[in-house]
């Protein structure tokens, strides 16, 4: 016996035999959380499907609870895998608690009536998504957060020891997609249920997952914690991302920065300085700015979005040599604004760089525009 | 509400369901039973009561022209026609089950012009060399004939993943089928083609006893493995992944499926020719009046739905301009068309 709840060997996937990933190892184990990003066209689906034998493999082997899966029926497999797909489903004239009890399908009889029991699985599953108040309602006329909190009610019926998802959280809003993630979580963490899925919001992939896979190129495989796949670099170069787009500890990617020679200059910090980068940003102007803490959450920002920017030692006072550096680039700029950061002990003598401004005439102030 | 008086909320609920089910079984079985008695009555010749009742349950006046325009004409076209209605109405379930499409049905993808074809070309010939088809080589001929062109169709399915673009093609390999079927007629000789040009256009007249006795055995077997086909076709109609996820074989059930409807095509076109839109019609409001589509009680529902509406279409077709004739599928196509063109707007809003 394996203790890999899921396994693979030497798996090569891919359309009509021929290899698009090879040699996929991979050794999931019982209740984690696995997670496949990459960008469009990688081949997440194609390792999916092949995953659940909806693919034929190419090469190598899947082991499920250590038997292998091609040794495997459909219907064998069935009590052990449930899904859910990425495309849409229509139905004719079925009801939320008929699309939920087609996951008792590999336990009912012959004529698939169901029993006592298979009706109290089917109920419990509705409440434990908190879909019971839909199970009378027709399955097209539900909203699609609602549609895909059904399909995992139906996966649950199945009473599988995996949940293989296809992009689960595509056409969902930002709440139904927390709340569908929570639901896996809690899924994984209580009941035990293996869960493998592939991702296109890398943010919330490095929230949920205990493993991440990289899915890009055709033999180039990274598998690991989240901790050790999320770094800037890793995540730029499996999107194919410019410098600067991806930030590991925002978990979030930015447009490109404006080019040329900074035409603003913002005296800012403390996180004043956001709104105010953001609308430069998008107004295309090139800025500076400072003078900021290297550990402040506008200096994280700026040096995504900034053309320049001008910090000090972590927790320093500003010395003469960095006030001297701010002043020269704010005055080779046209217009200087004060995004109005907070100011103390370390920070100080921001409050020179703004009266200089002043006398020049050259000083705004970030008023409702910005908040 | 708790727990428990919600579950005892959708057992009532499903209770109701299921009585409504077994009331609109009862009423399809009494409407078969009115549309029988209505059917053996009128003709061109009238009968009275009296002694219809005497020639059905007494055998009496084995001689008279009563006796056999009953025995002989109007019982087997009754049975014929319900056995037929219900053959294609469940041709036609199965057909949209296959293609996900509520408008795919034997017709419409041209499968009955092609076991048409077929069957013109064996009749021509047979007839010239031995004067006489017997009904088990028509079938051959018109399974061979929808096979072909259900091939044909499934052929192109993988390349025309678009379903609106496949039904268009299934119209288009109707039309060839009925242009070689025409082109066949013109060149036959006069004493064929009255027989034949009948037949083609559809109708449940001219069978004796024995074609009705081969069509139940073949209607029956096909609805009887339909029926328990029933929870695989439920699973199918989530779609073909989704079913091989719970375990069912697509494989064989996508054979099965293609097998059992090419029977029933054929069976209905070997004996009355192609008939139009009932395969689509009579599933279709079926599943609207159960309120569902779970095969397990629309299978039954529509075979009786089937029947009814042929023997219904029959009734009209012999009486409505009596003496004259019509041809079945002149009424089916009246009631069923508009239907069609129901569901596409229908469709067409859901969108």
């Amino acid at each position: 016996m394996s203790e890999w709840q899921l396994e693979t060997k030497n798996l090569s996937v891919g359309y009509h035999g021929k290899a698009m990933i090879h040699d996929i190892a991979l050794g999931i184990g019982k209740g984690e959380i696995v997670t496949l990003i990459g960008p469009n066209g990688a081949g997440k689906s194609t390792i999916l499907k092949s995953l659940f034998k909806q693919l034929r493999l190419v090469a190598g082997t899947v082991w499920i609870g250590g038997a292998d899966v091609a040794q495997m029926s459909y219907k064998e497999l069935s009590t052990r895998m449930a899904v859910m797909l990425t495309e849409r489903v229509r139905t004719e004239l079925m009801t939320c608690r008929e699309i939920v009890a087609t996951g008792r399908y590999p336990y009912t009889g012959r004529m698939g009536l169901l029993t006592a029991e298979d009706e109290e699985i089917v109920q419990n599953a509705m409440e434990i998504m908190r879909v019971e108040d839909l199970a009378d309602k027709d399955f097209n006329r539900i909203s699609d957060g609602q549609r895909q909190r059904i399909l995992l009610s139906r996966a649950f019926c199945q009473q599988p020891g995996i949940i293989v998802l296809d992009e689960p959280t595509a056409y969902l809003d930002i709440r139904y997609k927390l709340e569908l993630l929570d639901i896996l979580r809690h899924m994984a963490r209580e009941k035990q249920i293996t869960v493998v899925m592939s991702l296109h919001e890398i943010d919330l992939a490095q929230k949920i997952s205990d493993k991440v896979i990289c899915v890009r190129g055709d033999t180039i495989f990274r598998c690991g914690p989240p901790e050790e796949i999320f770094r800037d670099e890793e995540v730029r170069w499996l999107y194919d991302l410019g410098e600067d787009a991806y930030d590991v500890s925002f978990g979030s990617v930015e447009l490109p920065r404006p080019e040329g020679e900074p035409e603003v200059f913002v005296i800012a910090g403390g996180g004043s300085g956001i709104p105010v980068y953001r609308k430069l940003q998008r107004e295309g102007v090139p800025f500076c700015t400072g003078i900021l803490d290297p550990g402040d959450v506008d200096c994280r920002l700026a040096r995504h979005l900034a053309a320049r920017v001008i910090t000090e030692k972590p927790f320093c006072a500003i010395r003469d040599a960095t006030l001297r550096e701010a002043l020269e680039a704010m005055r080779r700029c046209r217009r200087v604004i004060d995004a109005g950061a907070p100011v103390g002990e370390c920070n100080r003598r921001i409050t020179e760089l703004i009266e200089a401004a002043k006398k020049d005439g050259l000083l705004e102030t970030a008023g409702e525009e910005y908040r | 509400m708790n727990a428990e008086s919600k579950t005892s909320a959708w057992m009532t609920d499903r209770l109701k369901a299921r009585s409504r089910y077994l009331l609109i079984l009862l009423l399809l079985a009494a409407a078969f039973f009115a549309l029988a008695v209505v059917n053996i009555y009128s003709g061109s010749v009238t009968i009275t009561p009296e002694e219809v009742f005497g020639v059905l349950f007494r055998r009496m006046g084995e001689e008279t022209a009563q006796y056999r325009i009953i025995w002989q004409i109007r019982l087997p076209r009754i049975f014929l026609s319900a056995l037929l209605g219900g053959a294609l109405a469940l041709s036609g379930f199965l057909l949209q089950t296959f293609f996900r499409n509520p408008i795919a049905g034997p017709y419409v993808l041209g499968i009955s012009s092609g076991a048409k074809m077929v069957v013109a070309l064996v009749m021509i010939n047979f007839l010239e060399r031995y004067r006489e088809v017997s009904s088990s080589v028509l079938i051959l001929a018109a399974l061979f004939g929808s096979l072909l062109v259900t091939g044909f169709i499934l052929l192109l399915s993988r390349r025309l993943r678009q379903m609106p673009i496949l039904l268009i093609a299934g119209i288009m390999v109707g039309y060839i089928c009925t242009a070689v079927t025409d082109f066949i007629v013109t060149f036959a000789d006069d004493s064929d083609i009255v027989n034949l040009h009948n037949w083609s256009l559809g109708s449940f007249s001219s069978v004796g006893w024995s074609n009705v006795h081969t069509a139940f055995w073949i209607v029956s077997a096909a609805f009887l493995l339909t029926f328990l086909l029933s929870k695989p076709i439920g699973a199918f109609q989530m779609g073909e992944a989704y079913a091989q996820s719970v375990g069912v074989n697509i494989r064989l059930l996508r054979i099965a499926v293609i097998l059992l409807s090419s029977i029933l095509t054929a069976c209905v076109t070997a004996f009355a020719g192609p008939i139009s839109f009932v395969g689509i019609a009579v599933p279709f409001l079926i599943k609207k009046i159960l309120r569902t589509a779970k095969p397990i009680i629309v299978i039954p529902t529509l075979f009786l739905g089937g029947a009814v509406f042929c023997m219904l279409c029959d009734l009209i077709a012999r009486t409505a301009f009596a003496p004259t004739e019509l041809n079945v599928s002149t009424v089916t196509a009246v009631f069923g068309a508009p239907i069609v063109i129901l569901i596409m707007l229908k469709k067409h809003q859901e969108y």
